[in-house]
């Protein structure tokens, strides 16, 4: 039986792990390689680094910190932020990355998803998307808009319009991160989720708002997700991914 | 070809592995897996280089292409004259597919056909709840081969692919997963070939714990 997965996201800033809330304010908790591989060995069934500055900063994600994660990491990994075409997709994947997170780049150059899945498969070509909960209109009838440049810029697109679009177009998986519950710790945004999540053939991951094993619970059975991503709960709110896991098994969620 | 037992026991040392590098993928992760188990492997392009060990043969990619890269390198040759030799020889993902005969994939495409059988597609109307690719973890039900030593039944390893391998004999069948109605063959082997669809250098310990496996294989029984 195909397994839920548990998704652990460090957001490097400077070569350090970070925590932010609602993109604004972060705390330093840790050096992303032995932060991860401490994941990988309590039961993370995947990694994703997030070079959160790289983009503002016109540089492409950490090569060396990429290299080594691929060194230490027995279990999958993506890398995401600063990718800004498929030259940096290329090299990110040669350093040892599974999988390429592109988000705002994919939004302003779609064609991006079409040339990564092509050269490099679209198996390594992971949809990041932020969207943000607005009144529904005929421009956006799903009531969820893509935001893009760390949530700080509207795009006037449809998530569900864009998801379709993208998977289309060559993104193999699709992060689905909700600007509205990100950081807050209150439960993902289930509705989004389950709307992404129904409306294409490739694996979703809910991103944004996990506080408690109960939250992961419920976006893997109401949100239609197939893996949940956390952050602050296992880098700073005391929980592990095992004893998260273990109470994922007792909810009847099939995990490793 | 027959040789002095000490010569047998030096050519499979575990510490001699070759990576097959027919420009289908990336196999940094594979290198590296091996790296963790202690083990420097070589990564050849060309089949002149090959000189003698257990051979891993990966793989992420499409049949066609995979064909036309392990031809341009002679490793088709290679392969099949150290299969006949019992020489171990790891597949893994699109490298245990183009193991078999035919593939469906790219039109159809002639595999090695060291293990009788073809490759096919999931078919989604089979399960219109299931995603293609299969990707992430999912359980493998084992027969018992060496390649399994101290892997418990229903581990977990990370897979992604679409097509799957199906032999034509069970007995070539060493291990099996579900997913979108279809009990496949995840795990095959005829003689000192084995091959995984799912990637042990990212299933964790599992994974290792395979890879361990693989090293302690033994090569062609001395005579």
């Amino acid at each position: 039986m195909l397994l839920k997965r548990l998704i652990v996201c460090l957001d490097v800033r400077n070569g350090r792990v970070t925590k932010g809330v609602r993109f604004k304010g972060n705390v330093d908790v840790g050096d992303p390689v032995d932060m991860a591989a401490r994941y990988c060995a309590d039961g993370a069934d995947e990694m994703v680094f997030y070079d959160i500055t790289a983009s503002a900063e016109h540089r492409c994600c950490d090569l060396d910190m990429v290299a080594r994660a691929a060194r230490a990491l027995s279990i999958p990994f993506t890398v995401g932020g600063g990718i800004r075409d498929a030259a940096d997709m290329r090299a990110a994947l040669l350093a040892g990355a599974d999988k390429v997170s592109l988000n705002s780049l994919a939004v302003l150059h779609p064609e991006v998803l079409t040339v990564g899945a092509k050269a490099f498969g679209r198996q390594c070509v992971v949809l990041g998307m932020d969207a943000k909960r607005v009144p529904a209109s005929s421009a956006i009838p799903s009531g969820y808009e893509i935001v893009i440049r760390g949530g700080r810029e509207p795009t006037g697109r449809d998530a569900v319009a864009w998801a379709k679009e993208a998977v289309d177009r060559g993104a193999g998986e699709i992060c689905v991160n909700a600007i509205d519950t990100d950081g807050v710790r209150e439960g993902y945004e289930l509705t989004l989720t389950r709307l992404i999540s129904d409306a294409v053939r490739v694996p979703v991951i809910a991103s944004g708002g996990a506080g408690k094993p109960e939250h992961l619970t419920a976006v893997l059975r109401e949100g239609h997700a197939d893996a949940a991503l956390v952050a602050s709960m296992v880098h700073t709110m005391g929980y592990t991914c095992a004893g998260i896991k273990a109470a994922l098994a007792a909810d009847g969620i099939p995990v490793r | 070809m027959r040789g002095p037992c000490r010569g047998a026991l030096l050519v499979y040392s575990m510490h001699m592995v070759t990576i097959l590098d027919y420009g289908a993928g990336n196999l940094t992760s594979v290198r590296l897996a091996f790296e963790r188990l202690g083990v420097t492997p070589r990564l050849i392009t060309s089949a002149d280089d090959y000189v003698r060990g257990r051979i891993v043969f990966p793989g992420v990619g499409s049949a066609g292409s995979g064909m036309e890269g392990l031809r341009a390198r002679g490793f088709d040759a290679l392969l099949r004259r150290e299969a006949a030799a019992g020489t171990p020889i790891l597949g893994i993902c699109l490298g245990m597919q183009l193991l078999l005969g035919m593939s469906a994939e790219d039109g159809g495409v002639e595999g090695l056909g060291l293990i009788a059988g073809e490759v096919v597609p999931f078919d989604e109307a089979k399960d219109p709840s299931v995603k293609i690719p299969h990707m992430g973890w999912n359980t493998v039900r084992h027969i018992g081969h060496p390649l399994f030593v101290g892997v418990p039944q229903d581990a977990a390893f990370y897979f992604v692919h679409s097509f799957f391998a199906r032999p034509q004999a069970d007995a070539d069948v060493l291990g099996r997963t579900d997913y979108c109605g279809e009990n496949f063959a995840s795990v095959v082997g005829h003689g000192s070939l084995v091959a995984t669809q799912f990637h042990p250098e990212r299933s964790g310990a599992a994974g290792a714990q395979v890879l361990r496996n693989f090293l302690n294989l033994e090569g062609p029984a001395c005579s």
